[in-house]
């Protein structure tokens, strides 16, 4: 079944068309990168497809339910977790509290959904659950500690010494990792990673690129969206070339190296003919 | 008929007044992303320089404006080298909080220099009227316009045609690009206060010719009203700022016409709330103006908070308790106790303003709110006192939510001045709501405190009443810190997009710290009313929003001890010290400018 599903997707600003009747398809377990020169529109996809920004036309589905006009918030309670192009840690919270409120939406215990008109009452039973601490509460937040812990472990001794530093005092490199964990904590149906490796060393992207390798063998369906064109091209069942708001390609690795229209897209017309893709990711 | 046509002119001539202050908001704002609260402070100053040169000096009208031009223009270079070029890189909200500061102490001179009685700025033009129709207008009002139209005219030659006029520009569309281009960002800055100022300035004379009456206490409504009239015109836009202005002044004379004058003020500021709301970008902002991003940003400094172990603070707590045993000092324990009061009050705030990020300028509203609903259950109804100070939290609790929620999809600046606003409105809905609050009469005859029945009559049984309050809603607000309550609520704090995707909805939980707030807020001002024994719609004013907000910087943004900490040094320790009262609005304002450039973590840290 297809996780995502994407039909004529539009966003202008004002004369420009940032994101221009794109369809895109990625299918359960799947991972799928979206490549393109800066400014083809593949943020604003992301954008658009996390809720973040409203679509001028076409439509979202997840898992088959039309989620086109979701806020975030929702978005995020179905399963989809992403990261941010330039990095958005909670600055003052700890590393360990950065990966807890990634886990929100899997608090049941302290945040009781109630059906119909009662839902105005939610808040008010959140907080005297958060005062009074039940043990059921108690419990819940023990063991997403716990599960906390276990994802900051993931990233090796990068983050774990760290856990109660705040976000602020971090590295570059290690604000996108929490990021990811952040994501991680969400237990996503779908993970969408907008260049987790920007503004990292070789060292440090080779070190995530086996993480999300590993991710992927754990059949998460991922989107992830990259500059770096190695790891793409290792790590992807499919990629999607972007240029202008279009998908100008959509294929296998191998098939969208050779393509012509996605070399031209990135090289220009005049050095298309000669220059191979491999050059182009230098 | 007639009278239509005088309330049409009277409007048009306050509008032009407004205008003045306005046009200097927007530029000011245009090139440096700053609402300039000592704008109103200028305008005082203005006031009476005119009155000093008029009655000692005698100077004619046009020397005058000449000399209050002066005045103000080199009191915007002293705001500007203080207010906002050594806070260049801060939280965009710092350079804000820096000129409340300024402003307090500006005012408090004028206060300490002239004394808070009106004076009379002698015109001769006053008393020449000419008749236009069934109507008639003054020289006065012609001399207003005529200055209005002139300073339209001169500024926007400057602005169009000459080179400095050019730099300004350039620097408002983009500063950095302006200074890459080798505009001096700074030279632009100090020429666009010292006109904004002078224009100011002159505007503040006008006034007191206008009205023949000036007072230190103008500042503040002057402020506003250039705020509003800026608003309503679109945010740092100078035509709009002209045509708000007009606006507003109409809107006031007619509203004055229909309803009456005391609600004239309510007017501005509900107008206010409504464009903020519906319209955040001003009446005539054209759609490919950017939304208003870039002033994001709360005043949260990045800083480890110091940790105090809970034993510390038990410790603490007990020793306070134990305070009236081994030295019954009554004025020591009044002092103390007004400062549990405050400290109550500062913990709503830096639960709001820090914990969650929603910088609120007009947190007095919320003890108006207590101290009035406590105080009319008990009079009214007779509901026992205790009873009636808990309900008064809960219904300012509700009422505050319910008041602020539109407001939150604000950001930045923009709610700041949404919150200033409601506490006004709360404040004139309190005086004209006659048959409920009594009106300007106030509220006398509030029964003193009881519980269960029980008078506590003696300093000491008040103190440890009011004590016993703070310590059970600190230790709720330290259990809520310590839930997932309160990473979430600094979560949406940080990084509110961020915050969204992670399936936070952003109103439920700015909702609930504002209800948590709030209850702290209405119980300080319900206990309040029956120590007072008299409140009225002034009791709980913007000044003290002001020292609220300077409790929690000076604490540290959203640390629970230190706005305890905060609240005994500045209402406490000036007390002990028996500053004169005057002196203490100086302090206070110096404190606030000092923190802001100096330990914008507070004294504990930033939690």
């Amino acid at each position: 079944m297809s996780m995502l599903e994407i039909r004529g997707l539009t966003r202008r600003f004002g004369g420009l068309t940032a994101v221009d009747a794109v369809d895109l398809d990625v299918a359960e377990h799947e991972f799928v990168s979206i490549i393109g020169p800066n400014g083809a529109g593949k943020t604003t996809l992301f954008n658009l497809a996390t809720g973040l920004d409203e679509a001028d036309a076409g439509t979202v589905r997840l898992e088959g339910r039309d989620v086109s006009g979701f806020s975030p918030e929702k978005l995020a309670a179905l399963g989809v977790a992403r990261t941010f192009q330039h990095g958005r840690v909670f600055a003052n919270l700890s590393v360990l509290d950065n990966i807890l409120v990634g886990a929100h939406v899997r608090f049941k215990s302290v945040r009781p959904a109630w059906p119909g008109p009662l839902f105005l009452l939610e808040p008010f039973a959140e907080l005297a659950l958060a005062l009074i601490r039940p043990g059921k509460v108690k419990a819940e937040e023990a063991r997403m500690r716990e599960e906390a812990l276990a994802i900051l472990a993931r990233f090796g001794e990068r983050l774990l010494p760290r856990k109660d530093n705040p976000a602020y005092s971090l590295s570059y490199a290690n604000r996108r990792r929490v990021e990811i964990g952040r994501a991680l904590a969400l237990g996503p149906r779908l993970l969408m990673l907008d260049e987790p490796t920007a503004g990292m060393n070789q060292t440090e992207t080779a070190e995530m690129q086996a993480l999300i390798g590993d991710l992927k063998k754990t059949g998460l369906t991922i989107v992830l969206i990259e500059h770096k064109l190695d790891m793409v091209m290792q790590l992807s069942d499919r990629v999607v070339v972007m240029d202008e708001g279009h998908v100008i390609a959509n294929g296998k690795p191998a098939e969208v190296r050779n393509d012509p229209r996605v070399i031209e897209a990135y090289l220009g017309h005049h050095r298309a003919e000669r220059a191979p893709l491999e050059e182009a990711a230098e | 008929m007639s009278s239509w046509i005088d309330y049409t002119v009277n409007g048009i001539i306050i509008g032009n007044i407004y205008a003045l202050l306005a046009v200097g908001l927007a530029l000011i704002f245009g090139v440096s992303r700053l609402i300039n609260f000592a704008h109103g402070s200028v305008y005082v100053v203005g006031a009476y320089a005119g009155f000093l040169a008029v009655t000692h000096l005698g100077t004619p009208l046009p020397v005058t404006i000449v000399i209050v031009l002066v005045v103000g223009a080199l009191l915007g270079l002293v705001i500007e080298r203080f207010g906002l070029r050594p806070l260049q890189g801060y939280a965009h909200i710092a350079p804000l909080l820096a000129t409340i500061g300024i402003s307090f102490v500006l005012d408090q001179l004028v206060q300490l220099f002239f004394t808070p009685d009106p004076r009379a700025v002698p015109s001769s033009l006053l008393e020449v009227r000419f008749q236009i129709g069934s109507g008639t207008i003054g020289a006065l009002d012609l001399v207003i316009a005529g200055i209005g139209l002139a300073s339209a005219g001169l500024l926007y030659y400057f602005l169009r045609f000459t080179r400095l006029g050019w730099a300004v520009r350039a620097t408002a569309q983009d500063r950095d690009a302006a200074q890459q281009m080798g505009v001096d960002v700074d030279a632009v800055n100090r020429t666009v206060f010292a006109i904004a100022s002078g224009l100011g300035a002159v505007s503040g004379l006008l006034v007191g010719m206008y009205y023949n009456y000036i007072d230190p206490s103008m500042s503040f409504q002057a402020t506003l009203k250039g705020v509003v009239a800026q608003v309503v015109g679109g945010v740092g836009n100078v035509p709009g700022a002209i045509v708000g202005s007009l606006l507003l002044g109409l809107v006031e004379s007619y509203g004055i016409a229909l309803f009456g004058t005391s609600y004239r003020n309510l007017f501005a500021f509900v107008l206010l709330v409504i464009v903020l709301v519906w319209r955040p970008n001003g009446l005539f902002a054209s759609k490919r103006q950017t939304p208003p991003e870039p002033m994001t940003g709360t005043f949260i400094a990045p800083s480890k908070p110091v940790q105090i172990p809970g034993k510390v603070l038990v410790g603490a707590a007990v020793v306070a308790a134990l305070l009236p045993l081994v030295f019954p000092h009554p004025y020591v324990l009044q002092t103390l106790t007004n400062s549990w009061l405050y400290a109550l009050l500062g913990l709503s705030l830096t639960l709001i303003a820090g914990t969650v990020g929603l910088v609120s300028l007009g947190h007095a509203g919320l003890l108006a709110i207590g101290g009035y609903a406590s105080a009319l259950l008990a009079i009214n109804c007779g509901v026992p006192v205790g009873l009636a100070i808990l309900s008064a939290g809960l219904i300012a609790a509700l009422l505050g939510t319910l008041m602020a929620f539109p407001a939150f999809r604000l950001r930045g600046h923009y709610l700041s001045i949404a919150t200033l606003a409601i506490g006004e409105i709360v404040s004139l809905v309190i005086l004209n709501w006659e048959w409920l609050t009594r009106g300007p009469i106030g509220l006398s005859g509030i029964p003193p405190l009881s519980l269960f029945g029980i008078e506590l009559d003696t300093d000491r049984s008040i103190y440890w009443f009011t004590l016993a309050v703070l310590v059970v809603l600190a230790a709720l607000q330290f259990r809520l810190l310590g839930s997932h309550l309160g990473r979430v609520l600094r979560a949406v704090r940080d990084d509110d997009v961020a915050a969204r995707s992670y399936g936070i909805g952003l109103n439920r939980y700015k909702a609930l710290a504002f209800a948590v707030g709030s209850f702290a807020a209405g119980i300080s001002g319900g206990i309040t009313s029956h120590l007072y024994s008299y409140i009225n719609h002034e009791t709980f004013n913007a000044q003290l929003s002001i020292l609220a907000l300077t409790i929690v910087i000076l604490g540290g943004m959203g640390n629970v001890t230190g706005a305890i900490v905060g609240s005994i040094l500045l209402v406490g320790l000036p007390e002990v010290f028996r500053v004169a009262a005057e002196y203490r609005v100086l302090i206070y304002g110096l404190v606030l400018l000092l923190l802001v450039r100096f330990r914008p973590q507070g004294l504990l840290g930033t939690v």
